[in-house]
């Protein structure tokens, strides 16, 4: 019986020295795994929101479908882990998930007090309030005294606090964790304000029980580069979800689109050889399949594509290219040579 | 010649046995040795949680409580910005915590006590409503309760423009209940400790009036005077000051009313759900509590002379205390720890502060610690207070 206790002592001991071995980077433990954990929006319209079948869609939901095309070949290799503004950092820092796209900012303390990386911009954003029409505001600077919904743990919450300082005025807000119930109190008029990015307030907006009562006003506040994000420590899973992100833009540059890339395999073009692996060397740098871009194109789309099928002007959300458009068709989209 | 001999006063020591027979030393050296494996246990911990920090770049140290907050707070019982520091930003949590603990514990106790007496009333009516009432509310859990409550309001209340005027300066709206206080002025400190000299002066004279009734017999008055000592010291303080009667008033100016004191929604709802959801299980404690003194106690109290009142003071309060107080602790404990719940309906309390400062600082673990160390300080305060409160009423028994 003293040697069954001393032993069991012994062995727990073991287990717990042996936890601390230094594990492989992520792209090895995905691959282990056979599906990536990807952080996302619990419901925002137009980024990640599941269907009525519960087939989350939107243009987060690409992004992260593009990382998984990268890496297994399929877009269905995902396990979704809906969180709310408070729990997504804790959760990419613990390893819960392997990258987040859920509409987070990239700010100066989240790459270095968090410890994250973030890929290149998915949605290049600025924040907005959204008022209702029959109180008659034409301005954000005539907010002064008003009560505003914004969600707790944002960047939202911060540059609201500014601008209302910058401008000597003062505000009332009312923080509520959890993005659907935080519209619902706005839309009961709790609030006078919901102050959100401008992408956030036009898809609240779109599932509003009236959509036409309610103006998003002029002024942007702020400037928000949406973009994925991973931890520090782990440059090549790094490249892979930044070079997934940028080969949508890229594909858009280089013309590619889901309906043109098997003809495009035969192009002369050297850009768009190298692009889709015809001429092979991307790949391996990268370590995928050399067919990674051309999968992606074929599976998910060029970031035309995407834009126009989650957020565009033929959506409920009805936005504009604006920055969001290539540098060569007057926004601000531009991507390194792939070479 | 006998072989143990009496005068042998010293023990009979065999050969000599490895020290670990002794089970006075194996109880040691395991004491010792379960220790140091929690020691060891403890600090590999520790170190192995500080070099992933390190290794993953995430910052440690409570150093970010000097730093700007940058957000606003809701509400709060002390003057805070976005200007000031998250020390600043986790106090109002804490007072909110605090302010919300405190006076739902007290409408628990009364709401708990008169529902649980009414359960065991002898009309049928007032029974049932007690009882329906008690499995309502101890069965939906607390945070669909909260819901409930908070969406009622936001729901059924209506704008500032249209708030409703229940009495003058005294509105009801969305935004919350707004009604005008004395406007700020020094004559109101001196009132308070007039108010906190006459607690002092009840104090002594119940102790005079128990000395008085051992000596002579006869009861003095000890209520009445209490409440005239009460209420008559401060008003007097009160005319003496020049009799201030300017009230700070609310006044719908753009958005929302200005000046006056508002009860939020939030508060409001918090304080209704958990003092509802609480008060049905502190009903069930104190109908056990009532249960446990016998019958034949009140009898017997009736026939010698005491009256109704005496005989709940002086027989069957300090035996059912006993049973109540215990139980009570831990609900009150509970409510404590259930409004943390009130993050999820935007009442700015601890947890919702600190959650906000995890995010925005990335500093999870120290942000937790924090919230463990403050709830564990509510919490062991309010059983400290208890348990000396339960040891002051205790029956001695001879």
């Amino acid at each position: 019986m003293k040697r069954l206790k001393f032993s069991a002592v012994a062995a727990i001991v073991a287990i717990f020295l042996c936890a601390g071995l230094a594990t492989a980077g992520t792209l090895a433990d995905v691959k282990a795994k056979g599906f990536i954990s990807v952080g996302v929006n619990e419901g925002l319209f137009g980024f990640s929101k599941p269907d009525e079948k519960g087939v989350w869609k939107g243009l987060d939901v690409d992004t992260a479908r593009a990382i998984s095309v990268a890496v297994f070949g399929s877009p269905d290799k995902i396990k979704f882990v809906p969180l709310t503004a408070k729990t997504r950092f804790t959760a990419l820092q613990s390893g819960e998930i392997d990258v987040l796209t859920r509409n987070a900012t990239q700010t100066l303390t989240r790459e270095s007090s968090l410890g994250l990386n973030f890929a290149h911009v998915n949605y290049y954003d600025g924040q907005g309030f959204l008022v209702p029409k029959k109180l008659g505001v034409k301005s954000a600077k005539e907010l002064d005294g008003a009560t505003v919904c914004v969600l707790p743990g944002t960047t939202t919450e911060l540059n609201a606090a500014d601008f209302f300082r910058a401008n000597k005025m003062t505000m009332k807000p009312v923080v509520i964790e959890s993005t659907p119930e935080l519209a619902k109190a706005f839309f009961a008029g709790r609030c006078d304000s919901l102050t959100s990015d401008a992408s956030q307030l036009a898809g609240t907006r779109a599932v509003a029980p009236n959509p036409d009562d309610y103006v998003i006003l002029p002024e942007i506040i702020s400037r928000e580069p949406l973009a994925p994000a991973v931890r520090h420590g782990d440059d090549q899973w790094y490249d892979i979800v930044n070079f997934a992100t940028m080969a949508m833009i890229e594909a858009e540059y280089l013309g590619v689109s889901s309906k043109n890339v098997d003809e495009m395999l035969k192009s002369g073009d050297p850009q768009i050889q190298r692009f889709l692996g015809v001429n092979p060397g991307n790949g391996e740098a990268l370590g995928l399949d050399e067919k990674w871009a051309y999968n992606i194109v074929k599976m998910v789309g060029n970031y035309g594509e995407v834009f126009e099928r989650n957020v565009g002007v033929n959506t409920p959300l009805k936005l504009e290219r604006g920055l969001n458009a290539l540098w060569t068709k007057g926004g601000i989209m531009y991507t390194p040579p792939f070479k | 010649m006998p072989q143990d001999d009496t005068s042998h006063t010293g023990s009979v020591t065999p050969s000599k046995a490895p020290f670990w027979y002794d089970p006075k030393v194996r109880a040691v050296l395991f004491q010792i040795g379960v220790l140091s494996m929690v020691g060891l246990l403890g600090y590999y911990l520790i170190t192995n949680t500080l070099a992933n920090l390190e290794r993953q770049d995430i910052a440690t140290g409570f150093g970010f409580l000097e730093k700007q907050s940058s957000f606003e707070i809701g509400e709060s019982l002390i003057s805070y910005s976005a200007a000031d520091t998250y020390f600043k930003a986790l106090l109002v949590g804490a007072l909110n915590t605090l302010l919300v603990s405190f006076i739902g514990i007290t409408l628990t106790i009364i709401l708990g006590t008169f529902i649980g007496i009414a359960r065991l009333s002898t009309n049928w009516l007032l029974s049932k409503m007690a009882g329906i009432y008690i499995e309502v509310f101890q069965d939906i859990p607390i945070l669909l309760q909260l819901f409930f409550w908070y969406a009622f309001f936001y729901v059924s209340l209506p704008q500032p423009k249209q708030a409703l005027e229940l009495f003058k300066g005294v509105f009801l709206c969305n935004r919350g209940l707004i009604f005008g206080i004395p406007a700020a002025n020094p004559a109101y400190k001196y009132i308070a400790v007039a108010f906190l000299v006459g607690c002092l002066v009840v104090y002594l004279m119940r102790r005079w009036a128990r000395k008085h009734q051992d000596e002579t017999g006869r009861i003095f008055p000890v209520f009445k005077v209490a409440v005239g000592i009460l209420i008559g010291l401060p008003m007097m303080t009160w005319w003496a000051a020049v009799a201030p009667t300017a009230m700070n008033m609310p006044v719908l100016r753009g958005f929302n009313f200005q000046g006056g004191l508002t009860v939020s929604p939030e508060f409001t709802a918090v304080l209704l759900g958990l003092v509802l959801y609480t008060a049905a299980f502190v009903a069930e404690v104190v109908r056990a509590g009532i249960q446990s003194v016998s019958k034949g106690q009140t009898e017997a109290a009736a026939s010698i002379g005491l009256r109704p009142g005496q005989i709940l003071n002086l027989v069957i309060l300090p035996q059912a205390l006993r049973v109540i107080i215990p139980p009570l602790t831990s609900q009150m404990l509970n409510l404590t720890k259930n409004s943390s719940l009130a993050v999820a309906i935007g009442y700015p309390e601890f947890v919702s502060v600190a959650g906000t400062t995890i995010n925005q600082t990335g500093q999870a673990i120290e942000g937790v610690a924090l919230i463990m160390t403050i709830y564990l300080i509510f919490s062991l305060s309010t059983s400290a207070f208890m348990n000396w409160y339960n040891k002051k009423i205790k029956l001695v028994e001879r």
